[in-house]
């Protein structure tokens, strides 16, 4: 796994509480107990790791770790 | 916990009332010499600048640790009567009195969610509720506070956040000692308890939204007015 799915993985744990290996690809927001606050938290979190700037409206759609994922990656 | 605008008046009240039963308690001032007069840490911050109140709250967080209570009362008055009131009277009393409690909530209450317990008390007023002939600014502002204040329990209900209001009416403050003695005089005469309020009645309600008693309390207004905004 990459570097960068490490970093966003270790984000996700922190500010969702859920195991590592809760944090992969296909596992949905809502599995993984996070509501919408816990979401902007994690974008948060995400825009300091990863120095990125993530708009409100690009968040719309994405339910999945795979989603998250993919919106940080092609701002890197 | 944290008090804007903490160095006279409702806000040093609320400070030695906390400080008195044991919170560590920090207090911001605009001006580095508005210096409380007792043993209160103080922090300088201008809530009209994000950067101020970061660098403030920073401040407090590396001296006493997260802000668990916040006590948003930082205000100015700019009173006159709309026809002579200029923009700018009207802008910067809501730069100070809601966004200025916007940014310092906005800044404080991350922490909060994260901890899973925050306390978030605005003080409003009495014309907030019932506006105030020379005061539309003032009055604005404050009913403002209203609807963030509600509008941010709600979005941190789910973190066990609670956001609660007091809405003290006439108070014997260094604000209303700017009035004539006549202005005075006809605002005890409209209170049904027929006096002023002291700052310590309102740093008691401030306390018991604050306090762990209240954790089921949330988007309320507590009129600390003797009465005057009945009805």
């Amino acid at each position: 796994m990459s570097d960068n799915f490490e970093r966003f993985k270790n984000c996700a744990v922190d500010v969702l509480s859920v195991d590592a290996d809760q944090v992969v690809m296909e596992a949905t927001f809502e599995s993984l107990d996070a509501d919408s606050l816990d979401l902007v938290e994690l974008v948060m979190a995400l825009e300091e790791e990863f120095d990125v700037n993530v708009e409100e409206e690009e968040l719309d759609g994405i339910t999945t770790i795979q989603g998250a994922y993919d919106l940080i990656v092609s701002k890197i | 916990m944290l008090i804007t605008g903490g160095n006279r008046g409702i806000g040093l009240a609320t400070a030695e009332r906390f400080q008195a039963t044991g919170y560590r308690v920090a207090v911001t001032a605009r001006a580095p010499q508005d210096k409380p007069p007792k043993d209160i840490c103080v922090v300088q911050c201008d809530v009209t600048d994000s950067v101020s109140v970061d660098n403030a709250v920073s401040e407090v967080e590396a001296t006493l640790g997260a802000v668990e209570v916040l006590v948003s009362n930082a205000g100015i008055t700019r009173d006159g009567l709309v026809l002579r009131m200029r923009d700018a009277d009207f802008t910067e009393v809501l730069d100070t009195n809601l966004t200025g409690g916007f940014r310092v909530a906005k800044r404080v209450v991350k922490n909060m969610m994260r901890k899973r317990w925050g306390r978030i008390v605005f003080v409003s007023s009495v014309v907030g509720l019932g506006g105030q002939a020379g005061q539309a600014n003032y009055a604005a502002s404050k009913a403002g506070l209203t609807g963030l204040a509600r509008s941010l329990a709600k979005e941190f209900a789910a973190r066990n956040v609670t956001v609660n209001l007091v809405a003290p009416g006439p108070i014997e403050t260094d604000m209303l000692a700017a009035l004539s003695d006549a202005q005075r005089a006809a605002m005890t005469d409209a209170v049904p308890l027929a006096r002023l309020g002291k700052p310590a009645e309102v740093a008691a309600a401030i306390a018991y939204l604050a306090s762990e008693e209240a954790g089921f309390v949330t988007g309320t207004v507590l009129a600390v007015d003797g009465g005057l905004a009945m009805g």
